[in-house]
């Protein structure tokens, strides 16, 4: 087995831990944003995020490992987490005025 | 990493697939296990008789004996027997001496048929796999996280092996058999392919059944982070009056039953609760059994006024987003399964755990080959041998000591329970320090040979230390109790088979070892 470089590994982790902890962030923030933004009684719609944020999460995973470098993974992170919370803040805000 | 897409996810399977393959492997199998859990506890109490009494008898049996032994209590508990599950469970809880303070609770187990008590022998007995599955045997609630987080790992894994595996249904009908290395590969891919949407509906389910632990964000959000009133709006609960100081004698409860089924057009009660049992506004919930309908429906109960027998409310039918989220959860459990779709979920298990166990065996074997000519095998291929072995032929012991500690251990000894459950811990251990010890292909032999012969030697130590033998439990047409023995003793055969096939192969291997050449994923996905 050859000795990867120090190089490659530091890429994976970082690749790694965009997608561990980026994917939870943003399923974390694609839950509230379809809770707050789904016509539905509170609870239901509470429980319709929660069950779809783990398939924002496998997509988060998926692009982290499959973009070309590593700083586009965390691209792949940042944006998606942005937008999000945009729209989780705009409807928040909507809800309490 | 570094090609194309299909390439970044053979890596991502892969890697993905090692870190998580034992534990996943182990929760796959008790997982599996846990589908016949009532069974294997009627296997590990046999003192406790199976009897066919209807739901309404079994009743009138439990209120007597509550109305003799708790009268005082401030709520009694009843869970009725089931085919699956033959003990009548009563449990109470006394009233609190201070305000505030929660009442100590009382269980015994009757006979449906005469309300004598029972002592069953003191053991954990299915549900210490169910238990183990999710809690893995450590504190809450770490063991909730570590298995999530396993659930996650393990979608991830199933769908880039689905991007992997190109020509997904051609290979399916493709198994080339002694082709050592390829083998492995098609087995891996045939039993992956074969139960696919098992394994999706069981990796999302599991996600879906622990989603307001490990993804809260949103009930946070939305309840201003208040989680129980998210709690109180998901399960609804019906309010119980308050106690009147007032005594009354209870009605028979037993009517109740046909009155509840009504109320669900024909649903199942599977447990009751009666508030202040002797007061005049005592209070009745019926909780309808889960293995009804596939939609599981957390505390879908009736309520009824136990004096008077007057419905005091019902909680609301479920919302479309909840019913998914409920079948989700029912789909996982498969209480609603006949024996027939019991057996089916029961392979599709082990066609999970093979599919985690061979995909572990390909990892090794792959890197192995490399290493053949010089003989020796660096430290991180050794460490996974070892790991290999321990977490799957090891494990298999393990589940064998468990049951030899049921019928080994003394009846009466104190803390038997824990006993059962430490020698299934120890054994495991000492799967670990043998594979450490001894080459690998030798330890997988010997590994599987012991297995074999506690597995096999099942029935023989039931016959040896019950009067419960197979001639016996055949004749009687205790399904449960034969059916553990015969599927013990086709497990035995299994693993015999397994140690021959790993003894043989190794012998052919050292001719033709030059030979092989090495096959993986990444050679697949172009």
């Amino acid at each position: 087995m050859k000795v990867l470089p120090v190089s490659y590994r530091l890429t994976v982790t970082s690749r790694v831990l965009a997608a561990v902890l980026g994917g939870y962030v943003v399923a974390a923030l694609a839950s509230v944003s379809l809770s707050l933004w789904v016509p539905m009684a509170r609870a239901d719609a509470v429980v319709t995020g929660m069950m779809t944020s783990f398939l924002a999460y496998l997509g988060v995973v998926i692009w982290c490992f499959a973009c070309r470098t590593a700083w586009r993974a965390w691209l792949g992170v940042i944006v998606p987490s942005l937008v999000l919370a945009a729209l989780s803040g705009l409807a928040y805000w909507m809800g309490r005025s | 990493m570094k090609e194309g897409f299909r390439q970044a996810m053979a890596w991502l399977h892969t890697w993905a697939g090692l870190i998580f393959g034992w534990l996943l492997f182990a929760i796959f199998l008790t997982g599996t296990l846990a589908y016949f859990k009532d069974e294997i506890s009627h296997w590990m109490q046999p003192e406790i008789p199976a009897r066919s009494v209807t739901s309404e008898a079994s009743l009138t049996v439990a209120q007597h004996y509550l109305q003799q032994h708790a009268a005082g209590a401030s709520r009694w508990l009843i869970d009725l027997p089931d085919a699956r599950e033959p003990g009548l469970s009563v449990r109470w809880q006394q009233t609190p001496t201070k305000r505030g303070e929660r009442g100590q609770f009382t269980e015994k187990l009757l006979d449906p048929q005469t309300g004598a008590e029972v002592q069953g022998r003191e053991t954990t007995g299915g549900e210490f796999f169910y238990r183990f599955h999710f809690q893995l045997q450590m504190p809450y609630p770490w063991g909730r996280w570590l298995s999530t987080i396993a659930a996650m790992v393990m979608f991830v894994a199933l769908i880039s092996g689905i991007i992997t595996h190109k020509k997904i249904f051609k290979d399916f009908f493709t198994f080339r058999p002694r082709k050592g290395q390829r083998s492995w590969l098609d087995g891996h891919n045939a039993v992956g392919v074969l139960v696919l949407p098992f394994h999706l509906m069981i990796t999302y389910s599991s996600l879906v059944i622990f989603m307001s632990m490990v993804m809260p964000a949103s009930i946070l959000a939305s309840y201003n982070g208040d989680v129980r009133a998210f709690f109180d709006d998901v399960f609804p609960q019906s309010a119980t009056p308050e106690l009147s100081g007032k005594p009354a004698t209870l009605a028979p409860m037993a009517p109740l039953l046909d009155r509840a089924r009504e109320q669900w057009s024909g649903g199942n009660v599977g447990r009751l609760t009666v508030n202040n049992p002797g007061d005049a506004n005592a209070s009745v919930v019926l909780v309808r059994d889960s293995a009804d309908r596939v939609v599981h429906d957390f505390g879908s109960a009736v309520t009824f006024n136990g004096v008077t027998g007057q419905l005091l409310g019902s909680t609301p039918a479920q919302s479309l987003p909840r019913a998914i989220a409920g079948s989700f959860y029912g789909l996982h459990m498969g209480r609603f399964a006949d024996p027939v779709l019991r057996w089916l979920y029961f392979i599709c298990g082990l066609a999970g755990t093979a599919m985690i166990g061979t995909g572990l065996v390909i990892w090794l074997g792959k890197r192995q080959l490399k290493h053949v000519k010089s003989g020796v095998m660096p430290f991180e291929l050794r460490l996974v041998e070892v790991l290999n072995i321990a977490s799957m032929s090891g494990l298999m012991i393990a589940v064998a000591a468990f049951f030899w500690a049921n019928r080994v251990l003394p009846v009466a000894m104190a803390g038997r329970a824990d006993w059962e459950v430490n020698s299934f811990f120890i054994v495991w251990g000492l799967s670990v320090l043998h594979a450490m010890f001894r080459r690998g292909r030798a330890a997988w032999v010997e590994q599987l040979a012991l297995a074999a012969l506690l597995f096999g030697a099942v029935p023989l130590l039931n016959a040896v230390t019950t009067p419960y033998h197979l001639g016996m439990t055949l004749a009687r047409g205790d399904w449960a109790m034969a059916g553990f023995d015969l599927t013990c003793l086709g497990s035995g055969v299994f693993f015999a088979w397994a140690a021959w096939k790993m003894q043989r192969a190794g012998q052919v291997e050292t001719v033709a070892r030059q030979r092989v050449q090495p096959i993986g994923l990444e050679q697949e996905a172009r």
